[in-house]
């Protein structure tokens, strides 16, 4: 008989046309908010994992500045490492090598035309430990000399930027010193690194005047070492060099596990704070289906009275009414799931049009599931009161309402 | 002699001493004032009355709409005051078939749909359903409406779609309130002709509420409502 009642249910909402459709906008508006939000964020978790993974698990990486984490250190100006403390790292047994990184936004100019960008300096030995961690990989020419002025350019920097594509062999200039473009990356996919440029670090120091200073320190893990052992043993040795007490370090040590862990944890705390917002408008939107039924309850007093003078039992027609309360939040939740696909899409191909490739969308098949069930319950629960309101009514009276 | 016929037939319905009062603000109504009354099966029952005598009032009560607030109504010889409410449905969607001067049908679904529904809250199958409401609709005579909704309906037509609905579930009973107040003369008779012929023919039980004296003189017994009590009782040969 259940058939019958959605018959009757859609017969109705068909003949409010305008209403349900309003009612229905209240639900749509938070799943596809839902829906889109929780999609990119997923993708974008998804992503970071695959990052990592290709990363490896044997980095470990210093940074200066204390705090809790890497999100809570801007505004401050942290004491910088050290070359004695990249010695001191890399003597610690288990590391296999260590290296400083020495990076700063500076102009660089290639035919007569001036570009602020990240410069890197890097040490010829830890420059395949960079590029694995950062996944360069050269699209054509080969590895910078340590003792020439050679650069190797990202992707955009050497075909966006510039009135003409920059070529292997070309110069570029960078503080006054003219470098020579030995090699080209393929395209990573965020805008940061496929604008870098990289020299060794020998040039870097040069070039930014400074002598003992590094921006960070990347250390790789002998094989079958325990990679958070030697972190925490880093830890230790840097702490007593700096004399510092435990938890008031200046500078911290990262292990791409401990680093995937952080961004997790700030990406879940993003993913609950778009459920709360979510369920907020949710219960608004309930109430509008609350709203609406009780409205319709009124409306069809007399229809009620009929219906029951039929034959219709309590039950029957709560049954009817919620029905219809829980078609109007499932079809919201319908049309807000499709619509927050494409909301999301649209925000993956914008992001890729604009340099983060790695903003992807990932819609799991349990989030649209979740969200329609989600959408069918507020729509019943709001319907509840209302429908056992229709449901009490004595027929006597209902057929006399006019 | 009418009578002594009436004593053979069983009681479907029976009023014993039925008071209704109606709650308005602060004032007590007394819309029936003490009623007793049996209707037997077949019988075709008149209940005529000046507006505000109670007998809608009446009628509401023998269809198991409202409740009295005293007294006791059996229905097919059980005190309907020991049944559920989901109980004394079913007896309006099986033993009872309402027909109301308005209409009432529901003005969203269309003649078929409308005649249907009774069977649909007594979960008849889909199959048993039209093969039924066929039936029905040529009996009314409505085969070349099946798909009209209601406002394309005229009032005659309206009222013999109510007639279908009210049959459908084949009641022991049809109450019929003014079933022709809202007709003009020629499609009131035609809706008197076919509640006689389904009177004669089916053997239902049939009570109406009525004004129209044409109509309450074809009825085999007449009972007069003054100020919510019985004061005369007509039986016709």
């Amino acid at each position: 008989m259940i058939s019958e009642y959605i018959k009757i249910v859609f017969i109705n909402l068909k003949n409010r046309k305008l209403r349900s459709a309003l009612t229905i906008i209240g639900i749509f508006i938070g799943i596809a908010a839902v829906v889109s939000l929780i999609s990119i964020s997923e993708g974008m978790n998804i992503a970071i994992k695959e990052q990592f993974e290709k990363m490896g698990a044997d980095k470990i990486i210093i940074m200066p500045g204390g705090g809790e984490g890497m999100f809570f250190t801007f505004g401050l100006a942290p004491k910088p490492l050290t070359k004695e403390e990249v010695n001191k790292v890399a003597s610690i047994q288990g590391v296999d090598i260590a290296s400083g990184v020495l990076y700063r936004v500076t102009k660089v100019s290639f035919n007569n035309k001036a570009k602020n960008t990240y410069v890197i300096g890097i040490s010829k030995e830890t420059i395949d430990v960079v590029k694995t961690m950062q996944q360069y990989e050269l699209e054509k020419g080969r590895d910078f000399s340590s003792n020439r002025f050679e650069a190797i350019v990202g992707h955009d920097f050497a075909y966006e930027i510039f009135d003409r594509e920059i070529k292997l062999g070309d110069e570029i200039r960078i503080n006054e010193y003219n470098f020579k473009v030995v090699g080209i990356l393929k395209k990573i996919g965020t805008r940061s690194d496929d604008m870098s440029v990289i020299i060794s670090l020998d040039n870097a120091e040069k070039i930014f005047n400074t002598r003992d200073e590094v921006s960070m320190i990347v250390a790789k893990v002998k094989e079958d070492i325990d990679v958070e052992r030697v972190a925490s043993e880093i830890r230790e040795k840097l702490r007593k060099f700096r004399n510092e007490k435990k938890g008031e370090e200046s500078f911290q040590v990262q292990t791409s596990q401990q680093l995937l862990y952080r961004i997790q944890q700030v990406l879940g705390m993003f993913q609950i704070l778009l459920i709360g917002i979510a369920a907020i408008s949710l219960i608004v939107g309930g109430v509008g289906i609350m709203n609406t039924q009780y409205t319709s309850v009124l409306e069809r007093t007399r229809e009620i009275g009929i219906m029951k003078a039929i034959g219709a039992s309590n039950i029957d027609i709560m049954i009817i009414f919620l029905i219809e309360a829980g078609a109007i939040g499932l079809l919201g939740g319908f049309i807000g799931c499709i619509l927050g696909i494409g909301i999301a899409k649209t925000i993956e191909i914008y992001a890729s049009s604009s340099g983060f490739a790695m903003l992807k969308a990932y819609t799991s098949p349990v989030l649209i599931i979740f969200s329609l069930l989600f959408s069918f319950f507020v729509g019943a629960i709001s319907g509840f009161a209302p429908a056992l309101r229709a449901a009490r009514m004595q027929p006597a009276e209902a057929l006399r309402y006019e | 002699m009418n009578k002594k016929t009436n004593e053979d037939r069983k009681a479907i319905v029976e009023l014993e001493n039925v008071k209704k009062i109606y709650k308005l603000g602060n004032v007590d109504v007394y819309a029936i004032k003490g009623i007793s009354l049996k209707i037997y099966d077949g019988e075709f029952l008149a209940i005529v009355g000046k507006s505000g005598s109670g007998k809608s009032t009446c009628l509401n009560l023998i269809g198991c709409l409202d409740k009295p607030t005293s007294g006791r109504i059996k229905v097919l010889g059980k005190d309907i005051s020991q049944f559920s409410e989901n109980e004394i449905a079913k007896i309006r969607g099986k033993t009872i078939g309402f027909v109301f001067q308005m209409f009432n049908l529901i003005p969203t679904l269309n003649t078929i749909e409308n005649i249907m529904l009774p069977m649909i809250f007594q979960g008849v199958k889909k199959e048993e359903r039209m093969k039924k409401v066929k039936e029905i609709i040529k009996l009314v005579g409505l085969e070349n409406r099946m798909l009209h909704k209601p406002n394309e309906l005229s009032g005659g037509e309206r009222q013999r779609v109510a007639i279908a609905r009210a049959l459908v579930n084949e009641p022991k009973i049809i109450l019929a309130d003014e079933p022709t107040g809202n007709l003009d003369s020629k499609s009131g008779k035609v809706i008197i002709d076919l509640l006689i012929k389904i009177n004669k023919e089916r053997g239902t039980t049939l009570v109406v509420v009525t004004h129209d004296i044409e109509l309450a003189s074809l009825a085999e017994r007449i009972i007069k409502l003054e100020d919510g009590r019985i004061v005369e009782e007509k039986i016709r040969r």
